[in-house]
């Protein structure tokens, strides 16, 4: 098990390096990233010595970027017809799954790491509360991650990598505005109190929200682990299903 | 000898379509089986299953002994298959693609990169190692996908058409590869194709398959022999103006028919075109020789043909 999916791991991690993918994609995270911030999150006119305004970015950033990574994760496979000799090799559908997501995900977060200079500047300028950044650091890869599994599973219904970013994109908001006010406000109107918060309880931006806020419950931990688990888990079930097709 | 593939009942619906319908096989070490059928006759399919990428609906099928539903992983590292256009990560070079299955076959260090360097030796693709497989000529690639197939020395060889789409020369050299690895011993290999000299090139064992179940399996000699024109003479005669050739012909012991292939006029003598067909297939060429020396007719060509595996081919599969 842990041999393919080291050996799937990193053939998929070294091929967004060896493609000019990983540097597009880098880039416009990190300028978008800045843009968010500084712009429109008016981050020096507010003065304050924390990384909200950056933060706050992550998921809608992410909304637009993390289905373009996802994309071609099974789509490209099936296109190509490689998913066949990948499912004729020595190694277990699921170890193929995990590996193929693992590398995204470990993509994902060498971006984010990337971000460091923000954090540097605002150490510079003020005195942040670092513990609070480290989790909102987690949080946003968290969440990353469930954006990745949720655009894996749209990667494995399609051939098309197009269509996998439009689905990937349409699944994603929903998860998004799921937990945003104005959304809730809608249903709070006439939806009883239980229906509401379970509609927020599934969105990635109440629990992304929480973890931010420095409040690192075992909840929020919980409901990102579960979405991996549970759309990795679907897309191995996906790739079995069309197979034959 | 060892039975290396054994399928039973295997058995594959798509839908209201059955593209595999309880074919019973058995390869045997050391067989190099060519796998022939019509377009859509199950051949991909069986390989697919075979091989552990699609599930049978029903039957099974066994590699060295384990069974591909219950033991896919045992299976899979036992075999070395080619799918067929031979599908690879073309923004890989061959190095790169060729280490990524040694990993995912489980080798490292030393072993891995004697694996790899035999293959690529086995395969020739020293000039193109380090360019990315999307850039190479398509009998690179095919040969690229060789290299993967055979990278940890499997015991069951599955090649789904591996000489299509190939210039002459390719074909060739994937043909002495096959040969070459066929003479090693110890394996089995099952190649489809379409290109019945193929077989008779490369193979010890002919199965045809249509509508996804055998019609016809033995060697591509025995399968030779079942066609109308093994041991017919073909001919091209000069004889003097008037005579009965076909006829003639016609009448002498174990002949079963004259096909005329035309007569071209012109010279002194017009040349008259025939191929004689022989009863049963046995030989008739020195009763065929014999009369027309005894008629005295100027003789441009006599051959003997062993036969047009076209034509079985057609005759068995009703295409």
């Amino acid at each position: 098990m842990l041999r393919g999916l080291r050996a799937v791991f990193l053939r998929e991690l070294t091929g967004y390096f060896i493609t000019p993918v990983a540097y597009v994609f880098i880039v416009i995270f990190l300028v978008m990233a800045g843009v968010f911030t500084f712009q429109l999150g008016r981050w020096f006119q507010a003065e304050q010595a924390d990384l909200r305004a950056f933060f706050d970015a992550h998921p809608w950033l992410y909304l637009f970027l993390i289905p373009a990574l996802s994309m071609r994760l099974w789509a490209e496979e099936r296109k190509s017809g490689t998913i066949e000799l990948l499912l004729t090799l020595p190694v277990s559908r699921s170890a193929a799954v995990i590996g193929k997501f693992l590398a995204a995900w470990a993509f994902a977060v060498l971006a984010l790491t990337l971000t460091f200079p923000v954090w540097i500047t605002v150490n510079y300028l003020g005195n942040p509360d670092n513990g609070v950044i480290l989790a909102s650091y987690l949080g946003s890869a968290l969440m990353a991650g469930g954006f990745l599994a949720v655009g894996s599973l749209m990667s494995a219904i399609t051939n098309s990598q197009v269509i996998a970013f439009i689905l990937s994109l349409v699944a994603c908001f929903a998860f998004l505005l799921a937990g945003y006010s104005p959304v809730l406000e809608f249903f709070q109107g006439w939806a009883p109190q239980g229906i509401v918060d379970a509609i927020a309880g599934f969105s990635f931006l109440t629990h992304f929200q929480t973890i931010s806020r420095g409040e690192l419950a075992a909840r929020d931990l919980v409901f990102f682990g579960s979405v991996i688990g549970v759309f990795l888990g679907a897309t191995g079930v996906v790739i079995e299903m069309k197979k034959g097709q | 000898m060892s039975e290396m593939i054994v399928t039973a009942g295997l058995t594959k619906r798509f839908g209201s379509i059955t593209a595999v319908d309880r074919l019973d096989l058995t390869v045997q070490t050391g067989e190099v089986l060519g796998f022939l059928g019509p377009n859509g006759a199950g051949k991909s399919t069986t390989m697919k299953m075979v091989t552990g990428f699609l599930s049978p609906t029903s039957g099974t099928a066994r590699v060295c002994g384990h069974e591909v539903v219950a033991e896919p992983l045992k299976v899979k590292e036992r075999i070395g298959y080619l799918p067929e256009g031979a599908p690879l990560y073309s923004d890989m070079t061959p190095r790169a693609f060729l280490g990524f299955i040694a990993e995912v076959r489980g080798l490292s260090g030393t072993a891995k990169r004697k694996a790899v360097d035999r293959a690529i030796e086995q395969t020739q693709l020293e000039g193109v190692l380090h360019q990315p497989i999307e850039t190479l000529s398509k009998g690179f690639k095919r040969r690229v996908g060789l290299a993967q197939a055979i990278l940890h020395d499997p015991s069951v060889l599955i090649l789904d058409e591996p000489t299509d789409g190939l210039d002459p020369n390719q074909k060739h050299q994937v043909r002495r590869l096959i040969r070459e690895m066929a003479a090693a011993g110890g394996k089995s290999i099952v190649l489809s194709t379409h290109i019945l000299e193929e077989v008779d090139a490369v193979c010890t064992r002919a199965v045809i398959i249509a509508k996804g179940r055998v019609v016809s399996d033995g060697t591509p000699a025995s399968l030779v022999a079942k066609s109308k024109y093994h041991n017919s003479v073909s001919l091209g005669l000069r004889p003097p103006a008037g005579t009965m050739v076909f006829d003639e012909l016609a009448r002498l012991a174990g002949v079963a028919a004259v096909e005329d292939n035309g007569t071209i006029e012109g010279g002194e003598r017009p040349l008259v075109r025939c191929t004689v067909m022989a009863v049963g297939g046995r030989p008739i060429q020195e009763a065929v020789a014999k009369h027309i020396g005894q008629r005295g007719w100027g003789v441009e060509w006599m051959h003997t043909q062993a036969g047009r595996l076209d034509d079985v081919f057609r005759q068995i599969t009703g295409g």
